[in-house]
């Protein structure tokens, strides 16, 4: 039994089936990239897996229990995290903050021991801080612990966002374009930080653009096109795949590339 | 520079907002003794009482409410109905009353949080409107458009009269109102409320029960604006739907924004403006309601961040 398992995955909107009988799984300490060309459904396929939007059918299960259609606060509280292709950071707090509201499940006061401040809620928030301070570390942000979120730069931004989700201690972390918009330095620390949490344990799924990045690390690959599987394999033997070299360059540019190559 | 990092230090503290608010309290009776003045001051710490739930809903979590009002007017008659129809103790009302108002956020907030924005800001104006209009309508009980007489309220056997009595009373319940809010405010709760408040989708996506959140903050907002409305028809020793009006709703709204959204302070501040401005503008007579325009308007543009977070950030970019 793998530990997440997406079977015969499907949406329509408004007639368009935007995802359709997709299927994979992915084993802990795995990195799984999902890649295609725009439009191809790959974002929608993450918002179907993390409960975003509710599949027309089609089954998730995570280490076994079935997860399909629970709402994103309890997939997150069984172990399945994910990141966001367009920031959704809390920009009014700061990036420590940020970790910390990551650390929410963790957190063991009650609503009235909060309201009252009792001093079980300043040892909490000690504990939380703490945590959340390894965590900045660890996606090296720990320098910019106390700036607010709002006035940082893109890729910290992003590795942020990784950290926050990494809080809630996720078995699976889905990860929705981690490099898009970075720099070549940056998209390398990134690239670092994925093998990083791999290697602890957790299953990792990866939705990117950057063919290079997706090449190196990854232990998988599933290439969509028009929401349907067009491929599934190791890295290498997807890259040569024609279909796929057809799906990305179409059947024009995959003839040159041909030619080119000789 | 030792005396600039102090001075930030003391700006960032948690409690600062607490500590200013009781010298605050003790001055206000050295300085201006008259009946008059203490009582235009008890109105001040009242009305910021009832904003202060409005600093958690709006402040904190960021949902609109345009009927808070109305659970001032459900705690407000719950202290003037239950000892005049009921016989019941006026302290136990005021408590009853808060419950009462708790509950019926519970009721309402479930359906209507649901609505962002500008359609949960119609949703809770039409709350407002209803208790308004059963409050008119429901003469019998509540004396209609002119009101009810309110008795007299005892704390402990302790019967609640005169000016300074009112003001040290309203001086507490607001001084507990600031304190809880500000343990909300440095709580894994507090986190809750202000992430949702910038990302449902992200606070989601961290495990956060956003609905029951906003429903929270929501009850909470509703006791609130219930215990000051008890309060104030206790003091005023008479209550009118006045009281739960929607032009209320506008006001309470107004302070919190004028104050600073999301600052305890502030919402004092903002409730002095509203409540002291008026009076000291008596004197321009039939211009009165113009120039307290003409200020909202001044102290929106040139401190856009409301009074207190402005002059707040102004100070700590210059400091060290």
């Amino acid at each position: 039994m793998s530990l997440l398992e997406v079977r015969d995955m499907g949406i329509s909107f408004g007639g368009l089936k935007a995802v359709d009988g997709v299927s994979f799984s992915v084993e802990a300490g795995q990195v799984f990239s999902i890649i295609g060309p725009n439009g191809a459904g790959k974002t929608t396929l993450f918002n179907l897996v993390t409960g975003i939007y509710r599949p027309s059918r089609g089954k998730v299960t995570l280490a076994g229990e079935d997860m399909t259609g629970l709402a994103p606060h309890l997939l997150v509280r069984r172990g399945m995290a994910r990141t966001f292709q367009n920031l959704q950071i809390f920009f009014r707090m700061t990036a420590m903050e940020n970790v910390m509201v990551g650390c929410n499940l963790s957190e063991r006061t009650s609503f009235l021991a909060d309201l009252l401040g009792l001093p079980s809620v300043g040892r909490q928030n000690q504990v939380t801080r703490d945590k959340a301070i390894a965590l900045l570390e660890r996606v090296g942000l720990a320098p910019l612990a106390h700036a607010p979120a709002g006035g940082l730069p893109y890729g910290a931004l992003k590795r942020l966002e990784i950290a926050r989700a990494l809080g809630a201690g996720p078995k699976i972390l889905l990860l929705d374009e981690p490099a898009a918009g970075c720099n070549a330095v940056e998209t390398e620390a990134i690239d670092h930080l994925i093998a990083d949490i791999a290697k602890a344990g957790v299953g990792v799924v990866l939705i990117e653009h950057d063919m290079k990045l997706v090449m190196k690390i990854s232990d998988r690959v599933l290439v969509l096109a028009h929401g349907r599987p067009l491929a599934e394999g190791l890295p290498r033997v997807v890259r040569e795949n024609p279909q796929v070299i057809a799906a990305y360059l179409g059947d024009h540019g995959s003839r040159e590339a041909d030619r080119a190559h000789g | 520079m030792g005396a600039k990092a102090t001075l930030a230090r003391v700006l960032r503290a948690r409690f600062t907002p607490l500590i200013v608010l009781a010298a605050l309290m003790v001055l206000v009776p050295m300085l201006a003794p008259s009946s008059f003045h203490l009582r235009v001051a008890a109105l001040v710490w009242i009305f910021a009482l009832a904003a202060l739930g409005l600093t958690v809903l709006m402040g904190y979590a960021g949902q609109v409410s345009l009927g808070h009002a109305g659970f001032v007017g459900i705690g407000a008659y719950a202290v003037a109905i239950g000892p005049a129809r009921l016989g019941l103790d006026p302290l136990l009302c005021l408590l009853l009353g808060a419950v009462l108002a708790g509950v019926i956020a519970y009721g309402v907030g479930r359906p209507i949080l649901k609505l962002k924005g500008y359609y949960l800001a119609i949703a809770t104006l039409g709350f407002g409107v209803i208790v308004a209009l059963v409050l008119h309508s429901e003469a019998e009980i509540t004396g209609g458009p002119d009101g009810m007489a309110v008795s007299r309220l005892s704390l402990f056997g302790w019967r609640v009269s005169g000016a300074l009595n009112w003001y040290w009373v309203t001086s507490g319940a607001l001084l507990i109102g600031a304190l809880l809010a500000l343990n909300i405010a440095a709580s894994p709760t507090g986190r809750a409320l202000r992430a949702l408040h910038d990302s449902e989708v992200a606070a989601a996506g961290t495990g956060i029960d956003v609905g029951a959140k906003k429903l929270a903050a929501f009850v909470a907002a509703a006791v609130y604006g219930a215990v000051a409305g008890g309060l104030l028809a206790a003091m005023n020793g008479l209550i009118t739907p006045e009281a739960a009006s929607f032009s209320h709703s506008i006001e309470l709204v107004a302070m919190v924004i004028i104050g600073g959204l999301g600052s305890v302070f502030g919402t004092v501040v903002g409730a002095a403006f509203l409540v002291v401005l008026p009076q000291m503008l008596t004197a321009l007579q039939e211009y009165e309601q113009a120039v307290l325009g003409l200020l909202i308007m001044v102290f929106m543009i040139f401190l856009p961040q409301g009074i207190v977070p402005s002059i707040r950030a102004y100070i700590l970019e210059r400091l060290p």
